[in-house]
């Protein structure tokens, strides 16, 4: 025992003397045994000290290292999910190409396009709407709750206890709740002005994204809405969680009951493309069989008609993702909101380019636009014939000064540099430069001024999708592929031009479920705990009280009755986001090897852990630290080499994957999501068949967009392949589920 | 001795690339700052363990002469490339840390109690904060005896995680 105290004294001895610095501390033991025989009792308390620093600079040493593999994990987590979200742009691009090569197909397109342009009809024409759910007769057998109108708290109270006990609320009442709510939000202003004179306190919550149990939690914690207990929600109800309808259902249903006292701000989520992508949309298919479509339709209305921000004593503004340098309140009170269906579709200029091509098509019937100034420009385009139209976006003809910049998505092609390099571009219009015919040659014109309805546009975008940064000044938010990065600048200016002082947003996830910054100016706030993986964040809701100064509540809804360690839950995370990663590879599969392959010159199987990093990099254009991951994602070579195959061991496909090229395996299983969005929108009657002719069109249309390089013949064969039923139609469901993955470890374990 | 210096060079590659790996991970603006806060789970990470005061003495070498609470990769790379190539903070031997666990169990029981624990963690050496305690104990006690073993706590406590 005394050689381990002499021990650990002469070891802080020699650090001192490495360091440099001389220890004032002089040990009694140092080098000498001790007088007493055997172990001594009590240690100095010198050498207590010294103990417990080695163990506290061990320990946080420890922790260091979590937090590092933490950190990894949720940048992993945050940069799949946003370049899903920038995929999804994508889609919309791809909708866009397809709208705008219509006048070229002969005959109709396939019907995905007039789904399309169905879904811009507008709400005010549906009136003849509310008789359909009056006829829908609910069984004596139905044990859920039966809804009158107007509601009362017995009403509320019922679905509480329902949505507890996981019973499904008739469609009927979905219907007739959805159709009261849309008749409400329709006489709501897009800015709602409220004021706290008569409540102590009010609460903010932020995105719920369909987790039922944290809504469950707030309520416990917070109490129910009413007249003493104000509440806003954020926006972002809904997607990714399981329970997306339920809480609509419940935060609506409260809306009817205390319209004064309850307020739900749009997030970007509430949004029917998003939705198509992320798992709503698939919850109220599964959930409604017969009804869903209605439902669908009905719900994209009354996003539409979410407010867009709430302001509180004229001090407090609040709204779903933040703001950019053109935000501006009292244009944003003037414009008509539920004409943006969706961030993601553009504004109905590209529709009536299409009075360009042949026939005359139901939604055309209804774009009576009362813009004018928008008319005269695109009616000079007309007269100047052909139009050579290119969908993405043009930097050529961007101002690039960051203070004035007009801040816009960016309908990405694939080859638009993504994160690193934001380009400012201007706003989309689908043309990003004019080609006009002028005597003989070709001349570039700049693009027309944008109409009153892009810009009207692109103010509710920036408010759905913007995300503060530390920086000053204001530019695209490329890493989104929306909105805008806003600085202190732009918030302090913005603030002070409405007389405000404080700025609540929600829109990203938070390890604690809340942040401040811009110097106590903006707040994010975030209330879906666990939202990347178990125990990957605390979610939050901030009270505000008399003075307006924030008080913030954390909670975290936990599966498990006992608590995860710290090392647990990073495991735990961290094997989730090792799992994507690993989908990721595979997914690209083919294009990676290619790449390795080029620096591996004596063909040997193994390249350098630099040149690795660079070609995963580069490929799946994720920015992250591929040196640090690489022990978890690919093997050495005796030589210290990465064996570069050795990244696509884990995962391999679900099923015997139909007898088709690896190529056009891999571009599938890249593209699924896509593919049944495209699909379900297809499904007008939710049957889960589309035809044979159908999946054919879309899928050469979907490839020469993507530019990928599949030919015909491929594509029959496929199409052959997955008729299962030779009827001429597929079961696209059945089909994607042939492009699911497993990992082999999973399947190990069972 | 050309060899010797292209060998040297690329070492200090890869160092190089090393810290700027993990300087990232913290870079949230993606402008080559991080928050100083974050400056002590970098170099951390990165396999060394100064003592926060250690910690605190490289932190005012590499901070700006006005503190703005960011420290540029800049200043930050070669001060770090320096720690790493002469092995400062070099990791204590395993063997040490469970002795440093046995001269605080005086009575040589074999585990320390919590509050025994606690007592020489947050008040001895650099105490900890009430927050590193808690999670120390949630990972290091036994939930049923309340008492840590210390002996499995070393053992967790040093798995390479390479």
């Amino acid at each position: 025992m005394l050689l381990n105290e002499t021990r650990i004294a002469s070891y802080f001895q020699i650090q001192a003397m490495i360091m440099g610095c001389g220890t004032s501390i002089e040990t009694e033991n140092q080098g000498k045994p001790s007088a007493a025989d055997g172990p001594s009792k009590n240690p100095s308390p010198a050498l207590t000290m010294k103990a417990a620093i080695l163990i506290q600079r061990w320990y946080r040493r420890y922790i260091a290292q979590l937090e590092m593999r933490r950190r990894c994990t949720w940048n992993i987590f945050q940069s799949i999910e946003y370049a899903g979200e920038q995929d999804q742009l994508q889609l919309s691009s791809f909708f866009t190409f397809m709208l705008d090569n219509f006048t070229h197909l002969n005959g109709n397109g396939p019907d995905l396009i007039s789904h399309l342009l169905d879904s811009v009809v507008e709400p005010w024409t549906e009136e003849g709407r509310q008789a359909k759910y009056e006829q829908i007769s609910v069984p004596e057998s139905y044990t859920g709750p039966r809804l009158t109108f107007p509601l009362s708290t017995t009403d509320a109270n019922n679905l509480l206890t329902a949505v507890k006990e996981q019973k499904t609320l008739h469609a009927r009442y979905v219907l007739q709740l959805l159709h009261e709510t849309k008749k409400f939000l329709k006489q709501m202003p897009n800015v709602i002005y409220l004021s706290t004179a008569y409540a102590k306190e009010i609460t903010i919550c932020g995105d719920l994204h369909g987790r039922l149990d944290d809504l469950l939690l707030i309520f416990y914690k917070n109490g129910l809405p009413s007249a003493e207990n104000p509440y806003i929600f954020n926006g972002d109800f809904v997607d990714r969680g399981k329970k997306s309808m339920e809480i609509v259902i419940i935060l609506f249903a409260f809306l009817l009951l205390y319209p004064d006292h309850m307020h739900l701000n749009r997030g970007n989520h509430e949004d029917h493309i998003m939705n198509l992508r992320y798992g709503f949309t698939k919850e109220v298919m599964q959930k409604y069989k017969t009804h869903g479509r209605d439902i669908l339709k009905l719900l994209q209305d009354v996003f539409s008609l979410l407010p867009i921000a709430t302001v509180i004593d004229n001090k407090v503004l609040v709204v779903h993702g933040g703001i950019s340098d053109r935000t501006d309140l009292d244009f944003l009170s003037t414009i008509e909101r539920y004409k943006v269906k969706s961030a993601l579709r553009l504004p109905r200029c590209s529709l009536e380019q299409l009075e360009l091509g042949a026939g005359t098509r139901q939604g055309r019937a209804q774009l009576g636009s009362p813009y004018s100034q928008g008319r005269a420009s695109r009616s000079t385009r007309k007269r100047k014939g052909y139009l050579a139209r290119q969908s993405s976006c043009s930097s050529t003809s961007s101002s690039s000064s960051s203070s004035s910049s007009l801040c816009s998505p960016c309908i990405s092609s694939l080859n638009t540099p993504r994160r690193n390099t934001p380009s400012p571009c201007n706003l989309p219009s689908p043309s990003g430069v004019l080609q006009v015919p002028f005597l003989d040659s070709f001349v570039s014109i700049a693009p027309p001024e944008p109409t009153r309805e892009e810009l009207e546009w692109r103010q509710v975008v920036d408010i759905l999708w913007s995300d503060p940064k530390i920086q000053n000044g204001c530019t695209p938010n490329t890493f989104r592929g929306g909105g805008c990065y806003f600085g202190p600048d732009v918030t302090q200016n913005l603030l002070e031009k409405h007389g405000l002082k404080l700025l609540i947003r929600s829109h990203e996830c938070k390890q604690e479920g809340y942040e401040i910054c811009h110097d106590g100016q903006v707040i994010t706030i975030f209330s879906a705990s666990n939202y990347y993986e178990e125990g990957s964040n605390r979610g939050a809701y901030v009270k505000l009280g008399p003075g307006l100064v924030p008080r913030f509540f954390q909670y975290q809804v936990s599966r498990s009755t006992r608590k995860l360690t710290l090392q647990q839950r990073v495991n735990v995370a961290e094997g989730s986001a090792l799992k994507a990663l690993q989908e990721k590879l595979y997914a690209h599969r083919s294009e990676l090897m290619t790449a390795f392959q080029q620096y591996d010159e004596n063909n040997t199987g193994s390249i350098s852990i630099g040149d690795w990093a660079q070609v995963v990099e580069s490929v799946l254009r994720l920015d992250l630290p591929w040196r640090t991951l690489r022990p978890r994602l690919a093997r050495l070579a005796p030589d210290g080499s990465v064996d570069y195959e050795s990244c696509f061991e884990d995962v391999s496909p679900g099923q015997p994957v139909p007898q088709v090229t690896p190529n056009f395996a891999e571009t599938l299983y890249r593209y699924r999501t896509d593919l049944e969005i495209i699909f379900n929108i297809m499904d007008k009657d939710n049957s889960g068949l589309i035809s044979i002719e159908e999946f054919r069109q879309t899928w050469r249309l979907f490839n020469s967009h993507l530019g990928v390089d599949v030919d015909d013949h491929a594509i029959d064969e496929m199409a052959r392949i997955i008729d299962f039923n030779k009827d001429g139609s597929i079961d696209f469901n059945e089909f994607l589920e042939a492009f699911r993955v497993v990992h082999k470890l999973d399947v190990k374990e069972q | 001795m050309a060899e010797d210096r292209e060998n040297a060079e690329a070492i200090i590659s890869e160092v190089h690339k090393k810290i700027s790996d993990a300087f990232d991970v913290f870079d949230h603006e993606r402008n080559k700052t991080v928050d100083v806060r974050e400056i002590g789970t970098i170099i951390r990470s990165l396999g060394c363990f100064p003592t926060e005061g250690e910690l605190q003495e490289f932190i005012t070498e590499i901070e700006e002469e006005e503190a703005t609470g960011y420290i540029r990769f800049e200043r930050f790379l070669p001060t770090m490339t320096k720690l790493l190539m002469e092995r400062k903070f070099r990791p204590i031997p395993e063997d040490l840390l469970l002795q440093a666990f046995e001269v605080l169990d005086q009575e040589k029981k074999g585990h320390l109690g919590t509050e025994e624990l606690t007592k020489y963690m947050t008040q001895d050496g650099e105490p900890f904060t009430q927050e590193e305690m808690e999670e120390m104990l949630s990972a290091a006690a036994d939930p049923d005896k309340n008492v840590i073993f210390y002996k499995d706590f070393v053992s967790m406590l040093t798995v390479d995680d390479k």
